[in-house]
């Protein structure tokens, strides 16, 4: 079994490393780099010249753009991210560890809350509907977790924040504190409870989002196993019709349903780029979005290793949850 | 129909080689769909009722020494391409301590009247929609199972009446051990069973059933044993609430020869030990000859004859077991299996109303084609349905035979 991690541990670094190149590659591709959108006004206005703007680009390591220069460039970056060292980020002058670590924890804390909740409300709705099927319930949840899987979440952030900040202005609008108020520094509890009322909306329309796959996720996997053998077998020992679904079925549906819910624990911390940029939460999401957009190449870096990392780890955590909750499986 | 509803019918799928193809329009199927519904939903209420008085469903045997009688049984499915007749009027006792074997070709509703019994038919589709089925516990009281209410019922299931099925593969719930699947069923119905007591009766089980090993396999899950043992354990667990009757459907069909043999000398075994009957379902006739007192054939959701095995075997009537018979390969040749008949078998969602058998019988005659044949009696425990030895058929057959004769002079 150790074998068969170290291995696919030692996979996974291959992975990492051709994703690595081929980001490098793409990124320093991209049209106009970093200098280009730092400079553009004062290059226009006469403020710098173009010998300046070069002289900054080298100053980056971004002047030399042909091949072998780029392998240079990433050789370097492969190097000192060996070391440990993911270099600075240019956008935010600070190295690209220290902006990660500061700005996960938020991003983590949206996505956990909205991951417990996708299981707490996902799991019962799909197993009542799967016990259901073809009722009314089980269509009306269907229909339910089709538009939550369909909508895209820049839609239905803004239908929200339209509905529940503007229209009834129940909610806050954006951002994670409000503005004008003042907090006394000792006032934890408040300031707690403010960024908690902000992050409500955000942390409902992630689970909405998710919520649905869930739920017809588990409805699929409750329908095979309530559809098998052993099923008609323990409904013929004369069990009840609840421990046949919750303790034979469930039981049996929980594997795949672990296995993949384990896997996404890693991405948590990897942001929801989309809906914190609508919402203006600055999370991991956010801030990784403004880098990618400026061309801040050592961020970009050091954010999709960190996703590949925690991809990579996901995959291990569910071949270990595998292991754990179905006694057939021995990996080797 | 409108020329509309004709351009929109959709083929039905499986019925193409079937002399009577079934076309559906999306209108008609729709319309089935919501009837279905309303008549599921009235099927459902019915059984979830709760609280239900005792004498609703109490009611009297036909004969006492039966443990079971299906009385003119129908269950039918109600799928979206219309009404599944899939058991349609049977009618056969199981008497007490006796092996009832039922045979029939694939599809011909043999699991589905078993299940019937057990209330086990899927719903909400399949429903018991006439008839009626008796069973008699061992205190001599006696169940209207059709009327019995789903909470009640599960007082019979496992402990009175339990199942061993074709898949000992599939069948076991593959993540819970051996030990704890076996223990459930004695703790559910044995009264002020400890673990420990549960755990007792389980080994004595295994034990019973002539597993060699029995803590090991007490601890093992199901995937860790082989099929013959997984159906040793299935039967070990059949029997340990001492049951009146076991169904036994296919219980060596997926098993091969060598283990076969020696699950059913268990199953006669245990069934004298036990001093209760066996229904026992399969396609194997040398299985039938060699465990079966009675037996019933069946053909497409009927009883087409039944008999003592020494009636079926070596007087049978029915031209359908007439060529079941011959089809029987004789001596010991182990595939025993049912030979294929030519022809089909009919549309089961639009049955004829004559024999279901025309089309493939050799003495097929006018009569044959008009009205569903009467049951007629050869002996109190003999009978088939068929029009060649009543009435006008048999008019015709007296008559062929004097021809026969005159020819031969
Ligand atoms: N859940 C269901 N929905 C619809 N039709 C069904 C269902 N279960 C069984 N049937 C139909 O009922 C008929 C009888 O099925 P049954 O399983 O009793 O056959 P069988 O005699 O046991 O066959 P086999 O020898 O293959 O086990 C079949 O025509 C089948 O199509
Ligand atoms: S009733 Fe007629 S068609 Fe049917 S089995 Fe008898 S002889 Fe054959
Ligand atoms: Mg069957």
């Amino acid at each position: 079994m150790w074998k068969y991690f170290l291995r696919r541990i030692a996979l996974s670094l291959l992975i990492l490393l051709g994703v690595s190149a081929l980001i490098y590659l793409l990124s320093m591709l991209m049209p106009a780099d970093y200098i280009d959108n730092q400079t553009a006004a004062a290059l226009q206005s006469g403020a710098m010249t173009m010998e300046d703007v070069q002289r900054l680009k080298e100053l980056y390591g971004l002047a030399d753009k042909s091949f072998t220069g780029i392998i240079k460039s990433y050789m370097a970056w492969l190097t000192s991210t060996m070391k440990g060292d993911l270099g600075y980020s240019f956008l935010y002058g600070k190295p690209v560890t220290a902006v990660l670590s500061d700005y996960i924890w938020i991003s983590f804390a949206i996505a956990f809350i909205s991951y417990l909740l996708q299981i707490i409300i996902g799991i019962p709705m799909g197993i009542k509907a799967s016990v259901n099927q073809y009722s009314a319930y089980d269509y009306t949840v269907s229909v339910f977790a089709m538009m939550g899987t369909a909508l895209p979440s820049f839609f239905l952030s803004a239908l929200f924040m339209n509905v529940f900040a503007i229209r009834l202005g129940i909610l806050p609008l954006q951002g994670l504190t409000t503005a004008t108020k003042i907090f006394a520094k000792d006032a934890h509890l408040q300031i707690f409870f403010d960024k908690a009322w902000h992050l409500v909306m955000p942390i409902s329309v992630l689970t909405l989002l998710s919520v649905g796959g869930t739920m017809r996720f588990t409805r699929t996997n409750m329908l095979e196993v309530l559809g098998s053998d052993y099923i008609r077998t323990a409904r013929a020992k004369g069990l009840s019709e609840p421990v046949v679904v919750y303790k034979h079925a469930f039981r049996n549906t929980m594997i795949p349903l672990v296995t993949s819910l384990s896997g996404m624990l890693p991405g948590l911390f990897g942001g929801a780029m989309i809906t914190e940029t609508v919402f203006a939460i600055p999370g991991i999401g956010y801030m990784a979005l403004r880098a990618t957009q400026q061309g801040d190449i050592p961020f970009i870096m050091g954010y999709n290793m960190f996703l590949s990392i925690l991809t990579v780890a996901g995959m291990l955590i569910s071949d270990i949850m595998y292991m754990v909750v179905d006694p057939r499986v021995k990996l080797s | 129909m409108g020329l509309l509803d004709m351009l929109k019918r959709r083929k039905v799928e499986g019925t193409e080689d079937l002399d009577n193809t079934m076309y559906l329009t999306l209108r008609e199927e729709r319309r089935i769909s919501r009837e279905n519904r309303k008549i599921m939903k009235q099927y459902e209420r019915e059984k979830n009722r709760k609280n239900v008085p005792e004498e609703e469903y109490l009611t009297q045997m036909r004969d006492p020494s039966n443990v079971v009688e299906f009385d003119n049984l129908h269950t039918y499915f109600f799928t979206d391409l219309g009404t599944v007749k899939s058991v349609n009027g049977v009618t056969f006792d199981i008497p007490q301590g006796k092996i009832v074997g039922v045979v029939g070709e694939s599809g011909c509703g043999k699991s589905v009247t078993s299940l019937s019994l057990m209330q086990l038919v899927q719903a909400p589709q399949g429903q018991i929609v006439e008839g009626s089925i008796r069973y008699q516990d061992i205190n001599g009281k006696c169940y209207e199972i059709t009327k019995m209410p789903r909470d009640k019922m599960l007082e019979i299931r496992g402990k009175e009446i339990s199942m061993i099925f074709q898949e000992p593969m599939t069948s076991l719930n593959p993540v819970f051990k051996i030990g704890e699947q076996m223990d459930e069923v004695v703790l559910l119905h044995t009264k002020g069973a400890t673990s420990e007591s549960a755990k007792a009766r389980s080994i004595e089980m295994l034990n019973l059933v002539g597993i060699a090993d029995v803590e090991k396999v007490y601890n093992s899950y199901p995937h860790e044993l082989s099929g013959g043992m997984r159906q040793r354990v299935m039967i070990a667990m059949a029997l340990s609430c001492d049951p009146r009757l076991i169904i036994a459907d296919e219980p060596t069909t997926a098993l091969d020869v060598t283990i076969q043999a020696q699950i059913l000398e268990l199953l006669r075994d245990v069934k004298d030990k036990i001093n209760g009957s066996i229904m026992l379902i399969t396609h194997d006739l040398g299985v039938i000859a060699e465990m079966a007192d009675y037996v019933v054939v069946m053909y497409a959701g009927r009883i087409i004859e039944q008999g003592t095995v020494r009636e079926i075997f070596h007087n049978p009537k029915h031209p359908y077991t007439i060529g079941l018979m011959k089809s029987k390969p004789s001596g010991d040749t182990k595939d025993n299996r049912l030979y294929s008949i030519r022809g089909q078998v009919p549309n089961p969602i639009n049955m004829p109303d004559y024999c279901y058998f025309c089309n493939r019988c050799d003495y097929a005659m006018n009569v044959c084609w008009k009205e569903y044949p009467d049951i007629v009696e050869f002996s109190e425990s003999h009978s088939a349905a068929c029009h060649l030895y009543y009435g006008e058929g048999l008019e015709e057959q007296k008559k062929r035979r004097v021809e026969v004769e005159n020819n031969g002079n």
